[in-house]
């Protein structure tokens, strides 16, 4: 489902220095699989994430979902790929606080192919258990009930993919662990594939299979050596 | 439907922005439709008022203040018509009405006109004639009776069977009043023309008023002139205006009032180039709002494109903010028109007792709304090309 081929990544640092934070020889996730990547802060895994979603352009290399090739499509078909096959879950939720929880769900599915289905979108919310927070805004939201929305909003589109990053970050240890369990849970009902990353061992260890990030990234490898 | 819940939430949340930027629209568009028909409207309206005369004789001097003193009852009268003059007038073959009348009085400065029964037969516009509302019965010759326009009936609270005393001159001296008594007889159904603000009264009554001088009893301040063919306008013309020396032959009336126009309109011009500055600094303000609401819209506008919201749709979005934010203004914009334009209306009723029509139409009434919206657009053009540069990565993700 998810093949990754000679991925690289540099940026150039404030001083003008070119600085290689992904170097991915191979990685490959198979569809409905769950997995967590562990990696510490500043090891390049939100940038890996950014560069299967497409939201970010990688130098070399080849991400494959679903038999499409991300890095070969342009800008337009990165974006539509994305919104059909991709749910992602921001460290920060990134929920788009003008917008009601329901809102913030219709904009998630508004730009995949079966556009907005306001039922849908309710059935969701109840799903996460916010049948109850439909029309509230995110500041009236708790940390976890907005947490509870951004996995709303991720499983919208019903894709095939679910990347999370630092889910449970802002979270408290009780309130991670029950976003941890709701988030895998939806994905297993909806036969999305699980790709989450995190430096936290609580939220790593509810995983069967956890990779080694540093292990994996090159680049990191190379700047500790 | 996505892109107007984005539009709709995001005009909530800036809705003080929102309702500034709106509102000045709302001013520019107003402004401008209302400069625009007042002039229209008024030239319109001014030219085509005679009160059914084609020309006005009157004392040598300018032809206008001859039309505002004789038909609009603005001016003071420039000088007064020998009753041999008026005579002579009434009596020329190309003349088919000819009414005196006479000025100098006012109540509470209202004017008073003196006439004669005659000229409330006069067709005022084509098919209408003078008509008094009911109860009541037009001034008998002769008598110290008064027949009220309707406007000035209303403002000085007068009504059948209510009697005033006439105050010297045109403006109102609480000192000059004079001695004679006058009862109304009748109050004149609305015209909407100036005759619905003068105070009519038998004509030898103006002429023989006391304090009046006595050699003037049988002049006349002017003659109002129905022509039995427009061109005998032209042949009097020659006669009065360039053979004689004595009287002016103001004719036609609607020219002579356009020229008015004509001689104020740099007026116009600076109207609509206020009402033109007015609209480029809505603009601005659609613009500085779109343009500082940036700063504070880019993370929402990453989340929507890591949503996968397509550059064009967060184009379309804030252009799209900007157009409502026109349309909302150029709705309200019809609002602000109206007001403006019925306090415009009513000062020119009270002033002249003309009516400007208010459901008139004329193209800027389209043009002013659509021209501020496309505005609009220009306003937002630059913060949705920001928008559509936006990178996501930068503005949402960190590099970890």
């Amino acid at each position: 489902m998810l093949e990754i081929t000679d991925l690289k990544k540099s940026f150039r640092t404030p001083e003008g220095r070119m600085v290689e934070v992904v170097n991915l020889e191979s990685f490959t996730f198979a569809a409905g699989a769950q997995a967590a990547l562990r990696g510490e802060s500043g090891s390049g895994k939100t940038t890996l994430l950014n560069l299967i979603a497409g939201i970010v352009t990688a130098d070399s290399g080849t991400v494959r979902i679903d038999g499409a090739e991300m890095t070969a499509l342009p800008e337009a078909g990165r974006d539509r790929l994305r919104a059909e096959k991709i749910g992602y879950i921001f460290q920060t939720f990134n929920l788009l606080q003008g917008h009601t929880a329901l809102e913030n769900v219709l904009l998630g599915m508004g730009f995949g192919p079966r556009g907005a289905d306001r039922s849908q979108a309710r059935q969701l919310l109840e799903r996460v258990g916010l049948a109850h927070r439909l029309d509230h805004f995110p500041r009236q939201l708790s940390t976890g009930q907005q947490q509870r929305v951004a996995v709303a909003r991720a499983l919208a589109n019903r894709p095939a993919l679910v990347l999370a990053d630092e889910p449970t970050g802002n979270l408290d240890r009780r309130h991670a662990a029950e976003a941890l369990t709701l988030i895998r849970e939806i994905c297993r009902e909806s036969g999305a594939a699980l790709l989450l990353v995190s430096h936290d061992e609580t939220a790593l260890a509810q995983f069967g299979q956890v990779g080694d990030f540093a292990a994996l990234n090159r680049a990191v490898r190379e700047a500790c050596a | 439907m996505t892109l107007w819940l984005i539009i709709r939430r995001s005009l909530r949340q800036h809705a003080l922005s929102t309702l500034v930027s709106a509102g000045s629209i709302a001013l520019a568009a107003g402004l401008m439709m209302c400069v625009w028909m007042v002039k229209t409207q008024a030239h319109a309206v001014f030219t085509a008022t005679n009160t059914g005369f084609e020309a006005v004789l009157g004392a040598r001097g300018s032809k206008l203040q001859l039309v505002l003193n004789a038909i609009f009852h603005l001016e003071a009268s420039p000088g007064n018509v020998a009753a041999s003059d008026y005579e002579a007038i009434k009596r020329h073959p190309a003349v088919r009405t000819a009414i005196p009348i006479a000025v100098g009085d006012n109540l509470r400065g209202y004017r008073i006109v003196g006439t004669l029964p005659e000229f409330f037969a006069v067709e005022y516009v084509p098919g209408k004639s003078f008509a008094v509302q009911p109860g009541g019965r037009f001034f008998t010759d002769g008598e110290r009776e008064a027949v009220v326009g309707s406007f000035a009936a209303r403002r000085l609270g007068l009504k059948i069977g209510d009697t005033f005393q006439p105050y010297h001159g045109l403006n109102f001296d609480p000192n000059a009043l004079h001695e004679e008594v006058y009862t109304v007889t009748g109050v004149l159904a609305p015209t909407n023309t100036p005759a619905d603000r003068v105070l009519w009264i038998p004509l030898s009554g103006v002429q023989t008023m006391s304090g009046h001088d006595p050699r003037a009893a049988t002049d006349v301040s002017a003659v109002l002139i129905q022509l039995r063919a427009p061109t005998a306008g032209f042949m009097l013309d020659m006669m009065y205006n360039r053979q004689g020396n004595r009287l002016t032959l103001a004719f036609p009336v609607g020219t002579i009032i356009a020229e008015l126009f004509n001689k104020i309109s740099w007026f116009d011009r600076v109207l609509a180039l206020v009402a033109g500055l007015v609209a480029l600094v809505a603009a601005g303000s659609v613009l500085a709002s779109s343009y500082s609401s940036m700063s504070a819209r880019r993370r929402d506008l990453a989340i929507l494109r890591a949503l996968g919201a397509k550059r064009r749709t967060v184009f379309s979005a804030v252009l799209g903010e900007a157009a409502v934010i026109g349309m909302i203004g150029a709705v309200a914009g019809f609002a602000v028109y109206f007001l403006l334009y019925l306090g415009v209306a009513e000062v020119i009723l009270a002033q002249t007792g003309v009516v400007l029509p208010v459901t008139a139409w004329h193209p800027v009434l389209a043009a002013a709304p659509l021209g501020m919206i496309g505005l609009c657009l220009l306003g937002g053009l630059l913060p949705a090309v920001q928008a559509y540069r936006l990178s996501v990565a930068d503005t949402l993700a960190p590099t970890s």
